[in-house]
């Protein structure tokens, strides 16, 4: 039975409006900043109300970019920044969910050493082996192309292991009736065990993508021209240094255009995202 | 030539033996139960027929074929598994049509077949329903109708009952043997229940430790048990085992002290320490073959089952719902000699009357 307790449902409420009052401010004031004008944005302190320059604002950054510091347009940008985070996130699925299953169904030699080793390199973040992969995929004249912005990060042994724990829990039988039933190992992959990955593979979707999205280090690293940018560098950029005033209003909108995609992305793969992380299919 | 052959199919694991030397055959369109304890090998020998664990010696051949190293697919068999391992994201039309489907059969044809298993098994209401959307019994159902629409030389059965509710398994045990009735085909079953092998069981194969101790009909196992793991195994409640060394006339029986008086002299046992059997519905109260002291009586509503006591050991009685004995009380018990059954003392295996 749920008591009824008013001044518990009060706090409750009051904390909860409170959590969400304190991370969205932020967010908020961002969007207030985009919509005014550079003498508005600059005026200390800054109006809590949305100005009347929304369109033009965000007119401008998607097809000039900024005046000071970089002047790429963010729509180049965008469509750099979606393009790595879909071949990303699309391209880290694939190669996981198929090593997982060769680790599990196949038994081979020096399966749980080349287990092992694909779980060590979890433990070493992009930063730690930056130097060595910039080496090697500017020998290979990667340098500002979309392939050196995706393939040094598109191998994941995080998938990898979570898709490898999913296909524990798949019981033996389906594999027998199967192979009863006469599907050979890819077929029975193919019409078995990713349907049954599904909503495990839309959860994945989400968090490579926006992993995907929000890279910055490396693009910096292998991007040197404008039109190769990604969004989050764009931003960045947008700010220079030294004595010159940044056009906040256009850092604003551009930041807010950053947050859109995935944002759109959790939304709309929400009900997928829970049910993947939780869900026992039987 | 025999529709399912096993010559002495053994498995290891390892230095480990599961499964030591068994060997039968089966007649084309014969329903043969292996029954036993859990760990007595019986699913394994299964898996082996299947195809699904490798056959460490001996041989196995369906239809004169040899088909020890032959894919399950291309043994001509299907399987019905104890958890019906459906397909969760198929339909219940799309998983009895999934074999057909890749062995590239042409739609139509796959069409009748599916169909026609769903009008045997009353699953045609059903064909669109996703498996977490049926019952136990109707999911174990489709598992059966996947296996039928492969038309196999043999059916596999892997305890498909175990997982229903008692009473489930009742209807679902004559559900199988009209449909064995109905479409003849080969049948292994393996279950750990002594109930469904009595019942469905044209002949039964009783397993233990690996071995196959008795193959035969369930009247021939019912009335001959060839060892004593057979006899108390068989039945309810089981075969009542007794030590005891005869006489050397074969006419009375020394037990823990107390004697029983055979009705009438056994010279097949005389002299040697023996186990013997008989099975409470072979005993009467009254008689005058031994006394025992009664310590429980059960009530199944249609029998009475009187718990009494010999010497040191124990002893189980069916009567009549009118016997109504004392508990405390000393009784007295008889019966047939030729109900009673004889094994060796040491070795448990029946001696000859």
């Amino acid at each position: 039975m749920i008591e009824r307790r008013p001044l518990l449902t009060v706090v409750r409420h009051v904390v909860l409006i409170g959590g969400v009052a304190l991370v969205m401010f932020p967010v908020y004031i961002a969007f207030v900043a985009s919509t005014l004008s550079f003498q508005e944005v600059l005026h200390v302190p800054m109006r809590l109300w949305p100005g009347d320059h929304l369109l033009e604002n965000y007119a401008a950054v998607i097809a000039h970019g900024s005046s000071q510091g970089s002047s790429a347009p963010v729509g180049t940008m965008m469509v750099n920044s979606l393009v790595m985070a879909l071949v990303i996130a699309i391209g880290k699925i694939a190669i996981s969910v198929i090593s997982a299953f060769a680790m599990v169904y196949f038994r081979f030699p020096l399966r749980q050493t080349f287990f092992w080793m694909i779980f060590i390199t979890l433990m070493l973040p992009v930063e730690v082996r930056i130097l060595p992969t910039y080496q090697v995929a500017a020998q290979l004249k990667l340098v500002d192309t979309y392939a050196g912005l995706t393939l040094p990060l598109i191998a994941s042994a995080t998938a990898t292991f979570l898709f490898r724990q999913f296909f524990l829990t798949i019981p033996d039988e389906y594999a027998e009736a199967a192979r009863i039933d006469g599907a050979g190992p890819m077929r029975f992959f193919w019409d078995v065990v990713l349907p049954l990955s599904r909503t495990n593979i839309a959860a994945l979707f989400v968090i490579m993508f926006i992993y995907g999205w929000n890279q910055y280090l490396w693009p910096l690293l292998v991007t040197t021209q404008e039109s190769m940018y990604v969004t989050v560098i764009g931003i960045k950029r947008m700010i220079p240094g030294g004595d010159a005033a940044a056009e906040w209003h256009l850092v604003m909108a551009t930041a807010i255009l950053a947050m859109l995609p995935p944002a759109l992305v959790v939304l709309l793969m929400q009900r997928w995202f829970v049910r993947g992380l939780v869900e026992t299919e039987k | 030539m025999a529709a399912l052959e096993l010559r002495d199919v053994k498995k290891s694991y390892g230095s480990n033996a599961v499964v030591h030397g068994v060997s039968m055959n089966i007649d084309k369109g014969e329903f043969v139960v292996m029954v036993g304890p859990s760990g007595c090998g019986k699913s394994t020998l299964l898996r082996m027929v299947a195809g699904l664990e490798e056959i460490t010696g001996g041989q196995i051949a369906i239809d004169g074929r040899v088909v020890n190293d032959i894919e399950p697919k291309d043994r001509d068999i299907a399987m019905v598994f104890q958890n019906y391992a459906l397909y969760p994201h198929m339909s219940v039309y799309d998983n009895m049509a999934y074999g057909l489907k890749i062995r590239g059969m042409p739609k139509g044809e796959i069409d009748t077949r599916v169909r026609d298993a769903a009008k045997i098994l009353e699953l045609t209401a059903l064909l669109e329903r996703k498996p977490r959307q049926l019952s136990g019994g109707q999911r174990q159902r489709v598992a059966m109708g996947r296996a039928i629409v492969r038309h196999p030389k043999v059916f596999l059965f892997d305890e498909p009952l175990s997982n229903l509710d008692a009473k489930l398994r009742v209807q679902m045990r004559l559900e199988l043997q009209r449909l064995h009735r109905r479409l003849g085909v080969t049948s292994l079953y393996v279950t750990h229940d002594q109930v469904e092998a009595m019942t469905l069981g044209q002949r039964i194969v009783v397993m233990n430790a690996g071995r196959a101790e008795q193959i035969g009909t369930p009247a021939e196992i019912y009335a001959r048990p060839a060892t004593t793991f057979v006899a108390t195994f068989i039945g309810s409640p089981p075969m009542n085992l007794l030590q005891a060394t005869a006489d050397s006339s074969g006419a009375t029986l020394a037990l823990d002290g107390a004697a029983i008086r055979l009705p009438q002299p056994v010279p097949a046992a005389a002299g040697k320490a023996v186990q013997f059997g008989v099975r409470p519905e072979n005993l009467q109260l009254g008689g005058n073959a031994l006394e025992m002291e009664v310590e429980m009586v059960e009530s199944l509503g249609a029998d009475h089952l009187v718990h009494g006591r010999i010497g040191g050991q124990t002893l189980i009685v069916r009567a009549g719902p009118d016997a109504n004995p004392q508990i405390g009380s000393r009784i007295p018990v008889g019966f047939e000699v030729s109900a009673a059954h004889w094994y060796d003392a040491t070795t448990g295996a029946r001696i000859a009357r």
